[in-house]
């Protein structure tokens, strides 16, 4: 199997030199495979968003090295890392631009990390394969391609954002909570179209979550951050045989203490 | 003039306080190249570009230095003054009379002064208008609206969004300048003071066009802005019928745009709420 991601030895540090210098990040050791899809569990403060934001590259680097296919992508900015890697974010309102319409959306998605320019943004063949991509998430939104975004419930956005990650296919999809805001039902829809759209594409993905049941089920593979490291690690039959005590009795063997925010975990 | 505003501060989601410069700066550059003999329509051309360079230093301030958007247009409304002053040559008011202006063009046609005026105007708004519209449905106009909306997810998709905010800063100023080299000639003088309280127009005539109209496309957002603009110089004109002096006609704008604000918030709860939402979600 091709490596697509390997992260060497990254930390981060916030507030460094000061009395609140906080090591969130203490020398993370990660490859990812072609198709490796990795559900990340950790409570608040492990460092679960600090390492998705390095990886898409909106905080800078202190420490370590990413290399994203061979590529040494540890000094790229956002955009540049843009073309390589997606994302769909927590909030349903981060991952779309609320004044634009769907299609617009999508048109814009279409051109991640390419050289835009004076050409019709929406061109009728782009509103045809639109329309078929939006056919598939079986939310009616295949009709409404001019309306604008804003318009739509969160769970909508959220289906619509994940539709516009996987256009362009990605060498990596992260995905950022992005069930914790919406509703239980919407929640299953939207986790059910993401593993649809990774499985058919074959991407290779991170998803951060804060429940435990999608960490297990969805997946090859999962991780577990506490403080800043890496914990728990398991793959193939370990993870397919997981249960959800059976993790906890895990983690309680690894970090030596009972699990004081297991609430947090299982929310 | 109202357009110019409106690109800033409601599709980059910015207050540019660069257009009380920009707008003089465009009438004096308009002024001057007359004055040496350059056909008008070119020099209502120079002005724009004029402004479109006044636009490039506040999104280089902006974006580059970053300068806080506001400071950033004040800096270059300070600047601007000296450097229209030296475009002018130093005078505080150039006049062009009895040169030719795209208005004696249009007069030209057989129309009288007024029509003339109100012909020409027209026709260059809506030229600017569909230029805008056509502009903003490419590529890079969709990348463009999209940094305003939401810089997170345009940085995501790979937008730069620096040099989209700075090309914004651009077109918005090269409109102002534009607006301010048509004003000149329509004056027949070009002002180094005129741009005071331009800001204060373009932004009463956006909130009345978006009281009226609501929820439209881009292309009749823009059109509305035209309505705004005409209605707000009519509440001014009415204003102005009570006897007001003119020493206090500055306050006078200053009141009604404050009215203009405020009432929607108490007439009219339902019909701006849509809009109201769409405008903080952006902000959250």
């Amino acid at each position: 199997m091709p490596e697509v991601l390997k992260i060497k030895n990254l930390h981060q540090t916030f507030e460094q030199g000061t009395v609140n210098e906080n090591r969130v990040l203490r020398g993370i050791d990660l490859n990812l495979e072609a198709g490796d899809f990795v559900t990340i569990i950790g409570s608040n403060g492990a460092g679960k968003s600090t390492l998705l934001n390095s990886i898409a590259g909106t905080l800078p680097i202190q420490e370590g090295q990413i290399i994203l296919k061979g590529t040494d992508i540890t000094k790229l900015p956002v955009t540049k890392r843009a073309k390589n890697i997606s994302r769909v974010f927590q909030d349903p309102k981060m991952g779309t631009a609320v004044r634009l319409t769907v299609e617009e959306n999508l048109a814009l998605a279409m051109k991640r990390g390419q050289h835009r320019r004076f050409r019709p943004g929406v061109k009728s063949q782009d509103r045809k394969f639109f329309k078929k991509q939006l056919a598939q998430l079986n939310l009616n939104l295949e009709n409404r391609l001019e309306t604008e975004i804003g318009l739509l419930s969160g769970g909508q956005r959220q289906a619509i954002t994940l539709l516009m990650a996987t256009l362009q296919r990605p060498d990596l999809i992260l995905l950022d909570e992005h069930t914790a805001a919406l509703d239980p039902q919407t929640s299953i829809t939207v986790m059910q179209l993401t593993e649809k759209l990774i499985s058919e594409q074959h991407l290779t993905a991170f998803m951060v979550t804060h429940n435990m049941e999608d960490a297990i089920r969805y997946g090859n593979r999962l991780i577990m951050l506490h403080q800043g490291r890496v914990e728990i690690d398991l793959a193939g039959e370990d993870k397919q045989n997981l249960t959800v005590p059976k993790l906890m009795e895990l983690f309680q063997k690894h970090v030596g203490s009972g699990l004081e925010d297991d609430t947090i975990l299982l929310a | 003039m109202a357009i110019g505003v409106y690109l800033t501060f409601r599709i980059l989601d910015l207050a540019d306080m660069t257009a009380e410069g920009s707008f003089p700066l465009g009438g004096a550059v308009a002024t001057m190249c007359i004055i040496k003999g350059i056909n008008p329509i070119l020099a209502t051309i120079a002005a724009f570009i004029g402004g479109l360079i006044a636009g490039l230093v506040t999104g280089i301030l902006n974006t580059k230095l970053r300068i806080p958007s506001l400071l950033a247009g004040i800096i270059t409304m300070t600047g601007l003054y000296s450097i229209t002053s030296r475009v002018m040559q130093n005078a505080a008011n150039v006049s062009l009379l009895g040169k030719k202006t795209v208005f004696t063009i249009a007069q030209n046609w057989g129309l009288s002064r007024n029509n003339a005026v109100i012909a020409m105007g027209l026709i260059i708004a809506l030229l600017v208008i569909m230029l805008l519209v056509v502009f903003f449905k490419t590529e890079i106009g969709l990348a463009m609206r999209a940094t305003g909306d939401n810089p997170q997810m345009s940085a995501a998709n790979g937008i730069k969004t620096q040099g989209m905010k700075i090309l914004g800063y651009m077109i918005s100023n090269g409109c102002i300048a534009l607006s301010g080299g048509l004003l000149a000639q329509n004056n027949g003088f070009a002002d180094l003071n005129s741009g005071v309280g331009t800001l204060v127009i373009g932004l009463a005539s956006i909130i009345i066009a978006e009281v009226l109209i609501r929820n439209l496309s881009i292309g009749g957002r823009l059109l509305t802005l035209v309505v705004g603009a005409i209605i707000y110089r009519l509440i001014l004109a009415l204003v102005f019928q009570m006897n007001v002096e003119p020493s206090d006609a500055k306050l006078a704008s200053a009141l009604v745009l404050v009215v203009c604000l405020t009432l929607p918030n108490f007439h009219l709860p339902r019909n701006l709420k849509g809009g109201k939402q769409n405008a903080r979600s952006t902000k959250d």
